[in-house]
């Protein structure tokens, strides 16, 4: 950071103010990357704690998410906010439909649980080939991206492009309702029934087959709430779905596994330590994130919030 | 078990294996350089897709580490191929890869099912990340050059540790120590109950295995000359000895080794031919595989050859 030292004079105001403003800069910039994060964590934490699929093609349908808003936008002008309302439901179909026929029939075939963790979790590393090697073909390996609303906003004297603070209140928000909807509905319940206790759930009269459906299209809808988002204030490219895969693997075991509240959390948290991490050494901060992963699974892997 | 009537079936595999490993050392004498490179990387699979299943075989604990030790090897070689022979090379690579398997062993003791799965990801995935930042930051330069070799020299020394991986593998199947492997797979609990040091068997298992993940990591970066972390860690060496696996079957050793070579030899026809398509193929192959044959290539076999007689 070369230039904050030059920027250090001998009047204190002005010194403590860069100072202020640097760790203004650092906190709301994890708010904003903890937005994101709490967001695709949740789509896999649904996905693993009710349906038991440790989705590793998860980031693939953010991948996916954020180049339809980019193809959208570059070649029909349609404003990336309308791409959201577009994406999410579209992906939720197509997770309702992987998981209607591909996890169903595993499901269906595995002997015990821990044999369709296994098997769903292999399912899903060929998912990923899939779809990673499909939006190779279809927008080549380039790294893209575009501008909107990127002027910037002052909050208290520290500067952000707008398309973040926009990334961050919507991120917020589907998050509170996602929430919601887990909590009040009459499917959210369900759902939250049949992670209990799917033999329970069955017998009280949840339709077990879709509700683990729905489940596993709500994690692919939140992929497609983040990918939007994600293009909007970073660079994207085909190959980009595993770092965001990880980092939602590495939020939900800090939340405690199957945890939605803890995943919400986790992911703001993760968001705070990896600027941090990123206003040091940028290159540092997807190994920060493991070595996260690897002490917390060693010292508490029930996460903060699990059982 | 009939044991008169299985001696005889005994007696003819080892001697089939025998001449086989007698043709295939014959081998660079009368075929085209193109195919003793193409079967060096075959054993190379073979290898790790064996070794994988002398410890995630019996065991059931999915590992998902391969490429970390095969990295591990890679630069075990980069490092000390300009100031040992290659002999000697290997067998340190081996050795540093054995002691990174004993240490992530320990760790991992109370792990089981999908936290030992994605713990030994995000080892691999740690390595590869830290040594590309170290290169690019401390050292200044991405990646290495690696005394290079023959490439018959290569096969031979890859066939050596595929024999060698081979007869291990068989060995610890047919022993005490195999048979406690496979009671810990059958159910943990009940293993630890009747008396088996589970924690020092899986260790050491693990260990084992690394030992020749990152032996042919070792000879194979002589092949390559020019080395770099994405190269040696690439988490494809982590999925593939899994699908070869599972593709051949776990049950028997000759499952992992069916399951290699076909893989291997697909994995060169569909590069030269669809470069583009190789990846989404690939990961066609492993859905179906994983949906229509789950006891693998040669469990359907043994089924098809039982349901016959």
């Amino acid at each position: 950071m070369g230039w904050f030292r030059g920027n250090v004079p001998m009047f204190g105001s002005v010194e403590r103010r860069t100072v202020f403003a640097t760790i203004l800069d650092v906190v709301i910039g994890g708010l904003i990357m903890g937005g994101i994060y709490a967001l695709i964590a949740v789509g896999l934490s649904l996905q693993y704690g009710v349906g038991r699929i440790l989705n590793i093609s998860h980031g693939e349908f953010i991948m996916l998410g954020a180049f339809a808003t980019w193809s959208l936008y570059t070649f029909l002008g349609i404003s990336p906010l309308l791409s959201l309302v577009i994406c999410g439901p579209v992906l939720f179909f197509i997770g309702f439909l992987i998981h209607g026929t591909l996890f169903r029939y595993l499901r269906k075939k595995s002997k015990s649980a821990g044999a369709f963790a296994d098997s769903s979790l292999l399912a899903s590393f060929g998912l990923l080939f899939i779809i990673q090697n499909l939006a190779l073909i279809t927008w080549k390996a380039d790294i893209r991206g575009y501008s909107y609303l990127d002027h910037s906003v002052s909050i208290f004297g520290a500067l952000f492009a707008a398309n973040r603070i926009v990334a961050l209140i919507f991120a917020v928000g589907i998050s509170i309702a996602f929430y919601l909807f887990l909590t009040r509905a009459r499917l959210g319940k369900a759902i939250r029934a049949a992670a209990e206790d799917p033999v329970t759930a069955q017998i009280m009269g949840v339709n077990i087959h879709r509700v683990l459906a729905v489940c596993f299209g709500l994690g692919a809808l939140m992929a497609g709430f983040a990918g939007p988002l994600i293009s909007m204030i970073y660079e994207i490219q085909p190959s980009m779905g595993l770092e965001y895969t990880i980092i939602a693997i590495v939020v939900v075991v800090l939340g405690g596994l199957g945890s939605i509240t803890g995943s919400l959390i986790g992911g703001f948290i993760l968001g705070l330590i990896g600027n941090i991490v990123t206003y040091f050494d940028a290159g540092l901060s997807l190994i920060a994130y493991y070595v996260i992963f690897i002490l917390l699974i060693l010292v508490k892997p029930t996460g903060i919030l699990g059982k | 078990m009939d044991r008169a009537r299985t001696l005889p079936v005994y007696i003819s595999s080892y001697v089939f294996s025998c001449l086989v490993f007698l043709l295939l050392a014959t081998i660079p004498l009368y075929v085209n350089p193109y195919l003793v490179i193409l079967l060096t990387s075959v054993f190379m699979y073979i290898v790790l897709t064996l070794s994988w299943a002398i410890f995630s075989g019996p065991t059931r604990y999915i590992s998902l580490a391969s490429s970390a030790f095969f990295g591990v090897g890679v630069y075990s070689s980069a490092v000390l191929g300009e100031v040992l022979p290659i002999p000697a090379v290997i067998f340190l690579g081996g050795i540093v890869g054995s002691l990174l398997a004993f240490c992530i062993g320990i760790l991992t003791l109370r792990l089981r099912g999908m936290y030992f799965i994605i713990f030994t990801f995000g080892v691999s995935e740690l390595m590869r990340h830290f040594l590309l930042w170290w290169e690019t930051n401390m050292k200044g330069t991405v990646g290495r050059f690696v005394v290079s070799m023959e490439p018959e020299t290569v096969y031979y020394f890859m066939l050596v540790i595929f024999a060698v991986c081979l007869i291990v593998a068989h060995l610890l199947k047919e022993s005490r120590f195999g048979l406690s492997l496979r009671s810990i797979g059958e159910h943990e609990e009940a293993a630890l109950h009747i008396g088996i040091n589970v924690t020092l068997l899986k260790t050491l298992t693990f260990a084992l295995s690394a030992f020749f993940m990152s032996a042919a990591g070792a000879i194979m970066a002589t092949r390559w000359t020019y080395i770099d972390p994405s190269i040696a860690f690439n988490p494809l060496f982590s999925f593939m000895p899994v699908l070869m696996a599972i593709f051949g079957g776990i049950g028997r050793l000759s499952g992992p080794i069916v399951g290699a070579a076909i893989f291997a030899m697909l994995e060169e026809i569909l590069i030269t031919r669809f470069p583009y398509y190789y990846m989404l193929i690939f990961g066609v192959i492993l859905i179906l595989v994983i949906l229509f044959l789950p006891s693998g290539l040669v469990g359907l076999i043994k089924r098809k050859s039982r349901r016959s007689s």
